[in-house]
């Protein structure tokens, strides 16, 4: 028996070492959202674009269309924004911005700069809105469907791969 | 051509380190001593071919060889050359090239300096660290090869990133590998002595100098980087408990208990098995820290590479290594016998208490590290641990450790009179113990935990100092200074580590305590006030250097109506990135920190500006730096330069025995 008490650090590092391995497939920036299957909480706010004109969530009713969830300040968007401009041209799906505590000025700079490829972008200086979405990093992007409910919900940066492996696919079949 | 060159001397280096990994230590079982005089060589050899190795990789850099995919990604043609050489290891590829080629010096090192070794014993530690080379070098050619080509090349490079463009980055890995990478040789003898049996006072001889050495390159590596991020991130932090951080946090820890616990073997010839579990434990959570890092099972701000193939690699190979030397640490140690024994009150126990301490802070780390990962395994629930936690169970661990600090140095060996050590530091006691209450109210500020961190410092230093005098006071001598020359170095190496640990200590209780950061919007004249200086905006200038353009404000720093200094924060925008950088004005003298952020719009010429006053902050790298001074002045003791000159008639006289013949 006083073999066993040697045999001890073994034990804890196989231990370990199970739950390394389990944690090689599972991608840590993955958060389950509550909001999946729900409906898209209400929401009316002006655009970056024009201060005198608003959008609403019931407006949107009857398409599908994505949520992108970007600010001025946000390093990962800049990365993502070539692809979601990319994506744009394509006109598969109509993509909305969600302009997350930023200022309008900054804002039209940015999509200046950088090219613009939503319809409009939400102005949501305080995060009102971003809260009611849980917004939990930005950017993020919602797929919301025809009735107005969100399918899906990517955080951080889209990449082409998930473009292409997760979003086209799901638009399709909502819109089919 | 070069790129070709370079991965042809690795393939062969892997044939080498086959050789040297498996023929000495058969030949050390068998006693063949053709195949154990192998190991000295092939070591040499795999040093020479992986120096060749990452001697083409740097030529590829600085020749700016695009069509090697890893110089495109890390570097361009703008980049200056220090940078491209640094660029080496600024990504994965080379990171672990640069792993490889520190873990050979290492074996070239212990080829060298073993002179004084039995020839099995020399033929066993080499055979190990050949065996570990063996899967770096596998690691690298299956799965992150720095010489994979990229056809068509590309025009220019992708650059390296901005903020490791600095001087801090170019020497921050290759210190952080010296020591990680350092264990190896602790590592290496202790299986070693498993194997062979001869688990002794003479093995912790040996294996003590190249843990310090080690130990002082991590302690140098870990300040390096802390340095570095205070630098360049911009946030005026120093230490974020990020998951790559406490990956050279924990075996830095593990060292530390290692280092005491190889001073008990090797003077009162105890706690063998608990030194021997110490080595491995070192080594293992270098490499598991290399894992976290490379395999991208954990979220950082380091975010480097997520590729599950290079993650299943390591983890295998970390499987065969820590698992292996486990469980012939299970099937050896239960016949290693116990040293001398001791009584309840002594140096051993004070020791034992201090590993104990040490490697349950090191487990803390640990937990914490991976916390979220276990959780997300089971299914329970997504979240991160922060600093908060660290915050609190870490410095609980440490008090009592930096408490013993103080009376583990004077208590003797065997048997120690706690009356008579306390008699001895009642002064100490009582003087730390009413500055520390006193001073933070001259701080202007009283808190508990000023105080408490305070006392513990001050009562490192005061415990030392009695005890320094108590060794000088009885020597005979002329003048104080002859006598103080008389002191072994590795005594005074030890008091000068403790020294190092309490001066950080100085420092991580201050800055915490009366640190103050201000958020502001300034325009030209505007003034800000921290701490004790107020700051005038001068505007902001433009300009261009090397690489980049940058925008440049200047700062006026006053103190009671007094000009002190005109400070220049930067804001860095590299050529090839999208993102600005930020270099932040440091003074750190008067510990002022500036970080310009974004202008305040189009039209004005207001800034954002953060300002943050950190008193004291330079005692942190300081006492890292009085730490690592430490180790050096324990490792120039005059006994290791005396073992090595006399010592092989001497040694080989008392362990002619147990070389199996």
């Amino acid at each position: 028996m006083r073999y066993l008490r040697y045999l001890i650090p073994l034990g804890a590092f196989l231990v370990l070492t199970g739950f390394l391995f389990r944690g090689l497939w599972m991608d840590p920036h993955q958060v389950p959202s509550p909001l999946i299957d729900k409906p898209a909480p209400q929401f009316r706010l002006t655009q970056v674009a024009d201060p005198a004109k608003s959008l609403s969530r019931d407006q949107m009713l009857g398409q599908v269309w994505l949520l992108n969830v970007w600010a001025s300040w946000c390093v990962s968007c800049r990365e993502e924004h070539p692809v979601l401009v990319e994506f744009a041209k394509s006109g598969i799906v109509p993509i909305y911005g969600l302009d997350y505590k930023d200022t309008r000025d900054e804002a039209l700079k940015w999509l200046d700069r950088l090219g613009n490829p939503y319809q409009a972008s939400l102005f949501d200086a305080d995060g009102r809105v971003g809260i009611d979405y849980g917004v939990y990093g930005v950017p993020e992007t919602y797929v919301i469907d025809k009735s107005g409910t969100i399918r899906y919900k990517q955080i951080g940066p889209i990449t082409p791969e998930i473009l292409n492996e997760k979003i086209v696919p799901l638009v399709k079949k909502l819109n089919a | 051509m070069i790129p070709e060159l370079g991965n042809f001397a690795l393939m062969v280096a892997l044939a080498v380190a086959l050789v040297q990994g498996m023929l000495p230590i058969v030949g050390a079982a068998r006693g063949n001593e053709a195949w154990m005089g192998l190991a000295r060589p092939a070591a040499r050899a795999v040093f020479v071919l992986v120096l060749l190795a990452a001697g083409c990789l740097v030529a590829s850099f600085v020749r700016d060889d695009f069509s090697v995919l890893y110089v495109a990604t890390n570097s361009t043609r703008a980049l200056p050359l220090r940078y491209k050489v640094a660029a080496f290891w600024g990504g994965h590829e080379g990171s672990m090239l640069l792993w490889l080629l520190i873990l050979s010096f290492w074996m070239f090192a212990v080829s060298v300096f073993s002179r004084h070794l039995p020839q099995s014993m020399v033929a066993r530690i080499l055979g190990v660290m050949g065996l570990i080379a063996v899967g770096f070098l596998l690691f690298i050619l299956l799965t992150s090869n720095p010489f994979d080509r990229l056809i068509p090349a590309a025009e220019d490079g992708r650059d390296l990133n901005p903020l490791l463009q600095d001087p801090g980055m170019v020497a921050h890995p290759p210190m952080l590998y010296m020591g990680y990478v350092g264990f190896s040789v602790a590592f290496a003898f202790a299986i070693a002595a498993l194997l062979g049996g001869n688990l002794d006072a003479t093995w912790a001889r040996w294996s003590r100098p190249w843990t310090t050495v080690a130990w002082s390159f991590l302690t140098l590596g870990i300040c390096l980087g802390s340095a570095w991020a205070y630098w360049t991130l911009g946030w005026g932090g120093w230490w974020f408990w990020d998951p790559v951080e406490n990956a050279s946090f924990m075996p830095w820890l593990a060292g530390t208990a290692l280092m005491h616990s190889l001073a008990v073997t090797e003077k009162r010839g105890g706690f063998k098995v608990w030194t021997v579990l110490l080595a491995i434990f070192a080594f293992s959570l270098s490499l598991l820290g290399t894992f976290l890092v490379r395999s991208g099972v954990l979220t950082s701000v380091h975010a480097f590479a997520n590729d599950p193939r290079r993650g299943v690699f390591i983890l295998l190979f970390l499987s065969l290594v820590i698992g292996g030397s486990l469980a012939l640490y299970a099937w050896r140690a239960p016949k290693v016998g116990l040293g001398e024994r001791f009584e309840l009150i002594s140096r051993e126990t004070m020791l034992l208490t201090n590993n104990v301490l040490f490697l349950a802070a090191a487990g803390a780390v640990l937990l914490g590290t991976l916390y979220p990962l276990f959780l997300d395994s089971l299914g329970l629930d997504k979240l991160s641990v922060g600093p908060p936690y660290f915050n609190f169970v870490f410095p609980l661990l440490m008090a009592p450790a930096l408490f013993l600090m103080g009376i583990g140095p004077l208590a003797r060996w065997k048997q120690a009179n706690l009356p008579e050590i306390a008699v001895r530091l009642k002064w100490a006691f009582g003087v730390s113990l009413v500055t520390a209450l006193l001073l933070p109210l001259a701080l202007g500020h009283w808190s508990w935990l000023a105080a408490a961190g305070l006392w513990l410092a001050l009562w490192i230093y005061a415990a030392t100092a009695v005890n320094l005098w108590s060794r000088l006071r009885p020597l005979a001598g002329t003048g104080l200074l002859a006598r103080f020359r008389s002191l072994p170095l590795g005594y005074l190496g030890m008091l000068t580590a403790h020294v190092g640990v309490a001066t950080f200590i100085v420092g991580v209780t201050l800055v915490k305590t009366y640190e103050a950061e201000k958020d502001v919007q300034m325009d030209i004249g505007d003034t800000v006030t921290v701490g004790p200086y107020t700051l005038q905006f001068g505007g902001v200038s433009n300009g261009s250097r090397e690489n980049y353009l940058f925008s440049k404000g200047a700062f006026q720093v006053t103190r009671n109506g007094q000009i002190v200094e005109t400070m220049y924060a930067e804001k860095r925008q590299f050529v090839s990135q999208a993102e600005p950088s930020t270099v932040a004005a440091i003074d750190l003298v008067r510990d002022l920190y500036i970080s310009l952020g974004e202008a305040a719009g189009s039209n004005t010429s207001a800034w954002i500006v953060r300002v943050y006053y950190k008193p004291f902050v330079h005692w942190v790298w300081g006492g890292c730096l009085v730490m690592a001074l430490g180790g050096v002045l324990a490792l120039s003791d005059r006994r290791y330069r005396l073992t090595r000159r006399a010592g092989q008639e001497a040694l080989d006289g008392t362990l002619a025995g147990t070389v199996p013949a």
